[in-house]
């Protein structure tokens, strides 16, 4: 398949940067944290974003969505990242639709998917623990108690997760930390008993949780996918997460380079556009290949997900690495050449710099996919 | 791309494989390990080895040593999409290119883009049968990154013109049968429009060449003298004084060729490789955490320029391509390559060192090593690349 986009998808991405330049530029961050807004996004917003069928873009179009790929999600993900708009897109749209698609039996699928494509549902997916991304070490503990499962112990950074309907925990039934066996996933009221979830206000003014359970019960029905071997499904839900998120970055990426390379040619010092210093002009030069071949590798990671989930491990971490490094390349670069104002608040570049931090730690960092990369071509 | 055309695909793709695994033979599978493996074609040539000459032999008679140049020139008229096909599947299983040439890399784009009729017949299908060999003649002493200071003069006389000078860095001079080479025929033009291109034989009286040591303790390089050489002036491609531009589109299909000219893809992981020298722990993984990250960082970034080769040629394709695209993957391939070699040093460790062992093939590794360095000099400097990037594409302002 070619990587560029067809023309289809160059359509979806004119509608929703159309959408998205439009109501939600950084101002529409900006005000959100500034007027400390409780939701943390807007529900306006995303009541456009369903009925331009965004919410369910991933969603089979039996249960009411656009039955699309991963590629187009792709292309509105990096339409998020261009203006940083903060968006259930990424939790309800992408990972939890995903998972409930991809692990739920009929009746799961059934109740919960038109729900997301109607945008009247918002889900997310509770993996992280520690620090680190670290999914075979979740440690959170479900044990069977009569007809169900008791869950007990604590989640961070999850995304959206003081707005959430509907929780997807992670969770361990068997074995040690570590082990690939004996992961389960849950379908969790956040309304339950025993559930406390404290939304931590992050340095990039997007929504995150910490969420505690305290012997929450759930039912059997509740189980996602097959109790004990949820790594599989969990390992396809994260990596197509990983590439969406991979996407955010690269528009964020491209985004902070066109303003840096608009204010080298508009800047002056020493009576020249400092875009005339050769030491500039390289830097910017080599930017702009990394930041193009980063979108060659995201673009080969969501066709790899399109193609088969299972098969896309390597080309997702590639894309996921490259991502993070670019991403934090170009906004430092971006600071750096926009001299005093890019350290300003009232300067919009900060933003970028603050969310390129956080999109680095969702679903594992550089550091962390490259790992992954060695272990896969087994050295 | 419609059903058809895809279904076509399709079975172009299973026709080209069982074709590919009835006619290539075993032995070229391997990757090349010596310069003895890669067959250059030309008056002087010889085969290293009978599988070599089977294996050119039969691509060269299904026009798939040029599969994308027009079948009346002696390639294969394959479209894009079916040379992309063909290329995924000869890498599939590993098969070296049937032919390594300067006329497919370099003359063969620049012919079909600005030759007349004339010079396309005689010249396209010797190249792709591999019966003339070319070099290029290009920089000189005092014209290397700033190449269109050239001086190597073309004077008229009558139909000829004679050229007068030398040329540096000619890749395989002494190998060559012919040269295409920039000389300036209008000395009081400015510097870029009095410069035309202009082919002739090295068997040409006037003629020399003298082979250069490096510091990989081979001559790739020669410098390359012009005297009072007779060249009738039909042999000018595209317009007399306008060769400036065939020189720039060709030097797109040069950085083209030496981005791609890393091992990617081929052969074992690096990581692996690394560990038959360092070891492995108890885990299985490279006994060297440091060295272990940075080959992991390698791999992501080669996976990464692999797809973005990938995409140039699609964007080439859609005729969305930045023309001075090259110049960007020429830097960045170039770069990685070096890296690539710096890592397979410091993994081999003493055992790269030797220098003319039988055990070390006659220093094989330090010596690729060492050539690697000029990969980021020939073609265009890393600095001048980047600096076309900073100019052609960000349109950044001065000089």
């Amino acid at each position: 398949m070619a990587l560029v986009l067809t023309e289809e998808q160059s359509m979806l991405r004119d509608s929703a940067r159309g959408l998205i330049s439009d109501k939600a530029p950084v101002s529409h961050l900006r005000h959100l944290r500034d007027s400390k807004d409780r939701t943390g996004f807007s529900k306006e917003l995303w009541h456009s974003f369903a009925e331009m069928g965004f919410a369910g873009l991933l969603v089979p179009e039996e249960f009411g969505g656009s039955g699309l790929g991963h590629v187009e999600a792709g292309v509105v993900m990096e339409e998020i990242g261009r203006t940083l708009m903060p968006s259930p897109f990424l939790a309800t749209s992408v990972v939890a639709a995903s998972a409930l698609n991809r692990g739920g039996n009929s009746a799961q699928r059934s109740e919960y998917l038109p729900k997301i494509a109607g945008g009247s549902l918002l889900a997310t997916l509770a993996i992280d623990e520690g620090a680190k991304h670290r999914p075979l070490h979740t440690g959170l503990q479900a044990v069977r108690a009569g007809n169900g499962f008791k869950l007990s112990g604590a989640k961070a950074l999850v995304v959206d997760g003081h707005v959430a309907d509907l929780l997807i925990v992670a969770a361990r039934t068997t074995g040690a930390a570590g082990e690939r066996e004996g992961l389960t996933l849950f379908l969790v009221n956040p309304a339950a008993k025993g559930v406390a979830i404290e939304r931590t206000i992050m340095v990039d003014a997007h929504n995150a949780a910490r969420i505690e359970f305290a012997n929450v019960e759930v039912n059997a029905d509740s189980v996602l996918g097959e109790v004990d071997q949820g790594a599989t499904l969990l390992d396809g839900v994260l990596d197509i997460g990983r590439g969406a998120v991979a996407a955010e970055m690269v528009g964020l990426s491209e985004e902070v380079f066109g303003r840096t390379v608009e204010y080298l040619k508009s800047r002056k010092q020493f009576g020249k556009l400092i875009g005339e210093f050769q030491a500039l002009q390289h830097r910017a030069a080599e930017l702009y290949v990394d930041i193009e071949i980063t979108r060659a590798a995201v673009m080969k990671a969501l066709q790899a997900l399109d193609g088969d989930v299972a098969k896309a491990a390597s080309a997702v971490a590639v894309a996921k690495a490259r991502a993070g490094t670019t991403a934090t390349r170009a906004v430092q670069e971006g600071v750096q050449m926009h001299g005093g104002m890019g350290m300003t608040d009232q300067f919009d570049i900060g933003f970028f710099m603050k969310r390129a931090r956080v999109c680095e730690e969702l679903f594992g960092d550089a550091n962390y996919h490259t790992e992954q990369l060695a272990r896969a071509r087994g050295y | 791309m419609s059903d058809t055309e895809t279904a076509d695909l399709e079975i172009f793709r299973n026709e080209t494989r069982i074709w590919l695994e009835a006619n290539c033979p075993p032995e070229m599978r391997k990757p090349a390990t010596s310069d003895a493996d890669v067959f250059w074609g030309g008056r002087n040539a010889k085969f290293s080895s009978e599988p070599q000459r089977i294996w050119f032999e039969r691509m060269r008679d299904k026009g798939w040593t040029v599969p994308d140049w027009p079948k009346e020139y002696g390639g294969g008229g394959l479209s894009a999409a079916e040379h992309k096909v063909l290329r995924a599947e000869m890498a599939r299983i590993g098969a070296r290119p049937p032919l390594s040439s300067f006329g497919i890399w370099m003359l063969g784009p620049a012919l079909l883009k600005y030759g007349n009729d004339a010079q396309k017949k005689e010249h396209l299908p010797k190249i792709a049968a591999g019966e003339i060999r070319w070099c290029q003649g290009y920089s000189e002493p005092n014209a290397g990154s700033d190449l269109a200071s050239l001086q190597t003069r073309a004077e008229s006389d009558g139909d000829d013109f004679i050229i007068n000078g030398q040329k540096i860095w000619t890749s395989y001079a002494n190998y060559a049968d012919w040269i295409f080479c920039l000389v300036r025929t209008d000395p009081t033009a400015k510097k870029h429009d009095g410069i035309s291109f202009i082919l002739f034989d090295m068997t040409s009286k006037g003629v020399s060449t003298k082979p250069i040591l490096l510091i990989s303790g081979y001559s790739p390089f020669c410098e390359t003298f012009f005297d009072n050489v007779r060249v009738p002036k039909s042999n000018v491609v595209g317009t007399i004084n306008r060769g400036w531009d065939v020189a720039k589109y060709l030097l797109q299909h040069e950085r083209a060729m030496i981005s791609g000219m890393g091992e990617r893809g081929v052969g074992r992981p690096l990581g692996q490789i690394a560990a038959d020298s360092v070891g492995t722990d108890g885990q299985g993984r490279l006994d060297d955490a440091m060295l272990r990250g940075q080959i992991a960082r390698f791999d992501v970034d080669e996976a990464a320029l692999a797809a973005c080769a990938e995409r140039a040629v699609d964007l080439a394709k859609a005729g969305q391509a930045h023309p001075a695209f090259s110049s960007a993957m020429k830097y960045y391939g170039t770069e990685l390559n070096k890296r690539r070699h710096e890592i397979l040093m410091s993994a081999g460790g003493v055992d790269a060192l030797e220098w003319e062992s039988e055990r070390s093939r006659q220093g094989a590794r330090p010596r690729a090593w060492l050539r690697t360095k000029a990969n980021s000099i020939e073609g265009g400097t890393s600095e001048v690349m980047l600096g076309i990037v900073a100019k052609r594409i960000l349109d950044l302002p001065g000089a």
